[in-house]
């Protein structure tokens, strides 16, 4: 269509033939979250430079460039490593302590990523969501695009940590690392979308987040192992605790690099769990995205 | 010629605003269950119904808080109307601030890219075009730099020059138009023209009634959320003009319209001011006698008509101000040329410089022409006392004893 320059009358032909649309997004449940998502298919090349956008301007000026976002991973695997490893004296009966933290560091951080900087993305493209039409489900998509390139940086040094160490190994126990990603990624987007929207309408949301993901951190197994939890809990607790997605994730990304024989505790049934822990965050996803549609008519004049 | 092609259909659409007064969890909870206390309801937009022709350029126009902004961004699909539906057909771009979307951080160029994306054009059309937005904004050289190093002008020049690229059927112009110089302006009305031919829609909310009159083929009123006139710009803009607030709040009910105006035209031609002698003078002392000499004609007969003027200072305040009604003056019937004159005998201006409006009213009172700053004239400054009135001020002293 560019480029052609269309006269008045033939502008006029095309238009009765174009379909009228509802401005804004439309509210029925299954169509509307089709046309949603066709229309994000629309923009995937805009979803794109606003993730480039993100990431380039986020070390922009900055020296070291994308290496800083190695600076805080790596050093929190230093402080664990050192101080619940070895003074806490964690690391006992755990082998190759470094690469069991990092499995595990390295995917929550995909998940705590995500959520963090999606709960504040519609705040952050206020300008754009006051001014400007675009499916507001970009702006959550576009941080997790960031987050996962990020990802993979740090997913590179994971696997070569444990190519060096030995602990990786070929086999179909690899594929636990793809359900991890997968049930990652669907309560992440799920989430994302929750929050950012809930909070443009209450900014506390933020806060809360925050202090949740902390939780998050501890309450899955990444710098101590199953064993020393399933000693504590009585069953149901335990099964609860190992059904949160973050925890399935965590056990997934372990099995996968540092360990296949499920040493570290995980249950012998994680490859079911991950389905159907995943099919309930696809549940979760579609009334995300509804949620997500139904509060976006709102966000221009709240922001 | 077959039926009109619409672009945009209003059907019926309400837009309540929640005003809150707590924000946070902690005062939600206080609050609790007292939330009417709490929130206000406020309607921006009431029952508006309107169809948008295609090739059509309509102007919104309206005092502040009326709701064109909220009637443009609903039509823009930014904002969902409370009740009622907006649709619409074919590609549309939004303008209804330069520069959204401009990442501080970025350069130029890849803002170029971005913002196009924004506006809806792929990467691939922004290629073919980009070498045209460049020369549109006139800032090749800092096309590589980061635009937090643009000063203001450069900025809104190049948002303005990847808008106007947007291949839009319809585009949603909010008082942007001017921006950057005088050359720059000149060349963003030219592009608006040239879209006009092309056939594209336009909708603009703007304050400038002379843009609308000049640029639009039909223009709306709005006043509190609600339509009051839609139709000719010429009538609109007298609608605006002649004061309809308060007309409008007579009505007394939620929605109304504005009476039909009688399609009355006439113009202004000249305003001068004169001395006793009749003779143009732009410099005056006080209490001179002025004459302030106005040369209208009418377009179509006007049986009933009626002259106003205003004299303002350079602050925009009314000094003086008097009609030919109020000066209960009847002129005859108008059907060509005439010269009105009003004597300003002994004007005790004080010094400084004056701006002259004069305005032309119909036969209900509609305004049908106005001249703004017409002419100017000043008067001379006095070394004794000063301000827009002149009196001869003197002062005394004298000794008080308290008992």
């Amino acid at each position: 269509m560019a480029g052609v320059q269309m006269s008045s009358a033939e502008r006029e032909v095309a238009l009765t033939q174009a379909p009228w649309q509802d401005a804004g997004a439309t509210g029925t449940l299954f169509r509307g979250s089709f046309s949603s998502i066709a229309e994000i298919w629309q923009r995937r090349e805009l979803l794109g430079m606003l993730t480039r956008r993100e990431l380039k301007s986020r070390y922009k000026d900055s020296a070291l460039g994308f290496l800083w976002s190695l600076a805080r991973p790596l050093t929190q695997l230093l402080i664990y490593y050192v101080v619940v490893g070895q003074f806490l004296h964690a690391a006992r009966g755990i082998d190759n302590f470094a690469v069991y933290i990092f499995s595990g560091l390295t995917i929550y951080t995909l998940f705590s990523e995500i959520i963090q900087t999606g709960t504040g993305s519609i705040i952050a493209n206020s300008g754009l969501v006051k001014k400007v039409y675009l499916p507001r489900e970009i702006f959550p998509l576009a941080t997790i695009g960031s987050a996962l390139f990020n990802f993979l940086i740090q997913f590179g040094i994971l696997i070569m940590a444990a190519f060096f160490i030995g602990t990786l190994s070929f086999g179909p126990h690899l594929l636990y690392a793809v359900g991890a990603l997968a049930v990652v990624l669907i309560y992440g987007t799920a989430l994302a979308l929750i929050l950012s929207a809930v909070n443009v309408f209450l900014r506390d949301v933020q806060y809360i987040v925050e202090v949740v993901l902390l939780l998050l951190m501890w309450g899955s197994p990444i710098v101590y192992s199953l064993k020393a939890v399933s000693g504590f809990f009585p069953d149901w607790l335990l099964q609860i605790y190992i059904d949160n997605p973050v925890t399935l994730a965590v056990l997934g990304f372990q099995d996968a690099f540092w360990s296949p024989t499920g040493e570290g505790g995980s249950p012998p049934d994680l490859a079911l769990r991950m389905v159907l822990i995943g099919l309930l965050g696809l549940v979760m996803l579609f009334a995300a995205q509804r949620l997500f549609t139904r509060l976006s008519g709102n966000f221009a004049q709240e922001l | 010629m077959n039926a009109p092609v619409n672009v945009v259909q209003v059907n019926d659409v309400s837009k309540r605003f929640i005003v809150r007064k707590d924000n946070s969890i902690k005062e939600r909870i206080v609050n609790f269950g007292r939330g009417a206390r709490y929130r206000e309801d406020f309607w921006a937009l009431r029952n508006i119904d309107i169809d948008i022709r295609a090739g059509s350029t309509v102007g919104l126009i309206g005092p502040n808080g009326s709701g064109k902004s909220t009637l443009l961004k609903a039509i823009g699909g930014i904002i969902q109307p409370t009740n009622g539906t907006v649709q619409r057909r074919g590609r549309m771009a939004a303008l209804l601030e330069l520069g959204a979307g401009f990442h501080q951080d970025l350069t130029g160029r890849e803002n170029v890219y971005l913002n196009a994306s924004i506006l809806g054009l792929s990467r691939k059309q922004t290629d073919t075009h980009f070498d045209d937005i460049v020369d549109f904004s006139g800032i090749e050289s800092f096309i590589d730099t980061q635009v937090k190093f643009y000063s203001s002008g450069m900025y809104v020049r190049l948002a303005f020059a990847v808008a106007v690229h947007v291949d839009p059927d319809l585009l949603l112009v909010d008082e942007v138009l001017a921006v950057g110089d005088e050359a720059f302006q000149r060349k963003c009305l030219d592009k608006i023209r040239s879209f006009q031919n092309e056939g594209r829609t336009i909708v603009l909310v703007t304050h400038s009634l002379d843009q609308v009159t000049d640029f639009c083929s039909r223009a709306i009123v709005l006043a509190r959320g609600s339509v009051v006139f839609d139709g000719d710009p010429v009538d609109a803009v007298s609608v605006l003009r002649s004061g309809f607030d308060a007309a409008y709040e007579a009505e007394g009910s939620g929605h109304g319209t504005f009476k039909q105006p009688l399609g009355e035209r006439g113009n202004i031609t000249a305003v001068r001011v004169l001395d006793r002698s009749g003779l143009q003078h732009r410099d005056f002392a006080t209490g001179d006698d002025l004459v302030v000499e106005v040369d209208v004609e009418s377009v179509t007969p006007l049986a009933k008509w009626a002259v106003g003027l205003h004299i303002d200072n350079p602050l925009g305040q009314l000094v003086a101000g008097a009609t030919s009604n109020s000066l209960e003056a009847k002129f005859p019937r108008l059907d060509g040329c005439a010269r009105v004159r009003f004597d300003l005998p002994k004007a005790n201006f004080g010094g400084g410089e004056y701006g002259v409006t004069v305005a032309m009213f119909g036969s209900e009172d509609q305004e049908i022409a106005r001249s703004t700053d017409g002419t100017f004239f000043s008067i001379a400054q006095h070394s004794r006392s000063w301000g827009p009135l002149y009196t001869d001020v003197s002062v005394r002293f004298e000794t008080i004893t308290r008992s």
